[in-house]
């Protein structure tokens, strides 16, 4: 009883001289084997070597500031809710009279931390963040020996005025436009 | 008893009921948007015409419709009336633009605000509001205020519903705060900076429709969707001692009063039980707070479902199939 039309009949027929040998089925082999040498390498010696990373890439979150230096960031919670790792953790904070230069708003994130371990880096933290003050990178997550190292506070997280990571790309050009409208107040 | 119907939808009330009145007897989403009305303060209502409403049959006797929309919180319900609301385009379409007026000097911070997720005003914009805004002149900007220890004033977040004044003039004694100016500059103030002691000035906070009057005690403590909702009780000698906790852990972030669906206090309590207990040891807690599935307060918050609930129904649907 065949139960599909692809099954074979297997033979007992006796090997030929040449089958016999088995030096042509080698040579036939190696053939396959050392032309596989010439081909283009489809690894690269990481971490000598770093592919490119698409513009887009949904990496290592960094919190913005303002082109003043201010920090973004006013602890709204809502890349929190909208987090479906519940990675994201947040202290909110009043800011004092004299910290104008540090904060935007009157209130900010006294503590930020996002659990590298639990993220998934879906990026919903960017959409959700009316401040545009987080951002995924196309930096990735360096590993660790230690769980605590995962935790990621502001320290981690906040670019410095030196070293400020472009987030340009990221934004399409429906947002650039939006984003010129000096009409919403956090575009001022 | 006067028949009314709204939306298609007929009740018998009771002389002197308005037609917001009415609506909420049916309940549901027939029921207009209200943002100054307040049950349980008399006297309010009529200034912020969200709950404004086509009465496209004055009563038995007249079958006119009447001439312009009406306040259906101020309107008394005639006999035979029949009420739009949600099924006139006339209605929704001034419901928007009233939300765009309320909305030309409410500054958009609540990112900052801590009213945001309990917040009347966000969630009538949300339904019924515009996505962008069409104002390009600057709004109105006042200082911060702190209005005694525990109440922080925020008068560019104000709607001049007057609910605060109402609430005060009729829950203690001696009127202290009011508002004054007139039209565009008109604001919510205390005499020369006096401050509200009296002992229930705290349920202005929960009347507050937007985050313009805010608690101190919680000011940027957390994000009330943070927090849990606990209904909770204690003995209280100037109040029903009645009232809801919200947890963060096992720690009380803030205390406001028991509010109903209409986001309205159930029983107002004293300043006491509201700013000064904040130990889970002063509240007998009976049990999480139900809190409506549409709101944000709910949300990463999971309850438990009765095994019963899941399993029936999908016995009775094995039942069917093996009958069939």
């Amino acid at each position: 009883m065949t139960l599909t039309n692809r099954s074979k009949v297997v033979s007992n027929k006796k090997f030929s001289f040449w089958e016999m040998i088995y030096l042509p089925a080698i040579f036939k082999g190696m053939a396959i084997t050392i032309s596989h040498l010439f081909r283009k390498k489809t690894t690269v010696c990481y971490p000598e070597v770093n592919r490119p990373f698409s513009e887009v890439y949904r990496g290592l979150h960094v919190l913005k500031l303002d082109d003043q230096g201010r920090e973004r960031c006013t602890a709204c919670g809502l890349c929190a809710v909208a987090c479906p790792a519940e990675a994201i953790t947040m202290v909110a904070a009043e800011r004092k009279p004299g910290e104008e230069k540090l904060f935007r708003e009157e209130k900010y994130a006294k503590v930020y931390e996002i659990n590298m371990l639990r993220c998934i880096f879906c990026g919903y933290c960017e959409d959700a963040c009316p401040k545009e003050a987080i951002f995924l990178t196309n930096r990735t997550v360096p590993s660790d020996y230690e769980r605590d190292g995962f935790i990621y506070g502001k320290d981690k997280l906040v670019e410095t005025l030196d070293k400020r990571v472009d987030v340009s790309k990221r934004q399409t050009a429906s947002v650039l436009e939006f984003k010129k409208d000096k009409h919403h107040k956090h575009n001022q | 008893m006067l028949q009314v119907t709204i939306d298609n939808h007929t009740i018998e009330v009771p002389e002197g009921t308005t037609i917001l009145q009415a609506a909420r007897m049916i309940g549901g989403s027939i029921v207009p948007p209200a943002m100054c009305y307040f049950s349980k303060l008399k006297g309010t209502g009529g200034k912020c015409r969200t709950c404004l409403v086509r009465v496209a049959k004055s009563s038995e006797k007249d079958a006119r419709p009447m001439p312009k929309l009406v306040a259906s919180c101020s309107t008394p319900v005639q006999h035979g009336m029949v009420v739009e609301n949600t099924t006139s385009q006339e209605v929704l379409d001034t419901r928007k633009s009233i939300v765009e007026f309320l909305l030309i000097n409410h500054p958009l911070d609540c990112p900052v605000c801590d009213q945001a997720g309990e917040c009347d005003l966000q969630n009538l914009s949300y339904e019924h509001g515009l996505e962008n805004t069409r104002y390009e002149e600057g709004r109105r900007e006042f200082p911060q205020v702190d209005i005694g220890e525990n109440i922080k004033l925020h008068m560019n977040r104000c709607i001049l519903c007057y609910r605060c004044v109402y609430a005060v003039n009729q829950l203690t004694n001696g009127r202290v705060h009011g508002v004054l100016y007139r039209g565009d500059a008109s604001e919510i103030s205390t005499f020369i900076q006096n401050s509200i002691d009296n002992e229930f000035s705290g349920n202005v906070i929960d009347v507050c429709p937007v985050g313009a009057l805010t608690d101190r005690t919680f000011r940027f403590r957390s994000r009330v969707w943070f927090t849990k909702p606990m209904d909770a009780h204690r003995d209280c000698k100037t109040c029903s001692g009645k009232a809801v906790v919200w947890m963060t852990g096992n720690d009380i972030s803030r205390v406001t009063a028991r509010k109903d669906q209409f986001n309205e206090v159930e029983e107002f309590i004293c300043n006491e039980c509201r700013f000064d207990h904040k130990n889970t040891t002063d509240w007998v807690i009976e049990g999480p707070r139900k809190i409506d599935k549409t709101s944000v307060i709910s949300a990463n918050h999971y309850e438990k479902i009765k095994q019963a609930a899941i399993i029936n129904p999908v016995k009775k649907i094995i039942e069917k199939q093996a009958e069939k």
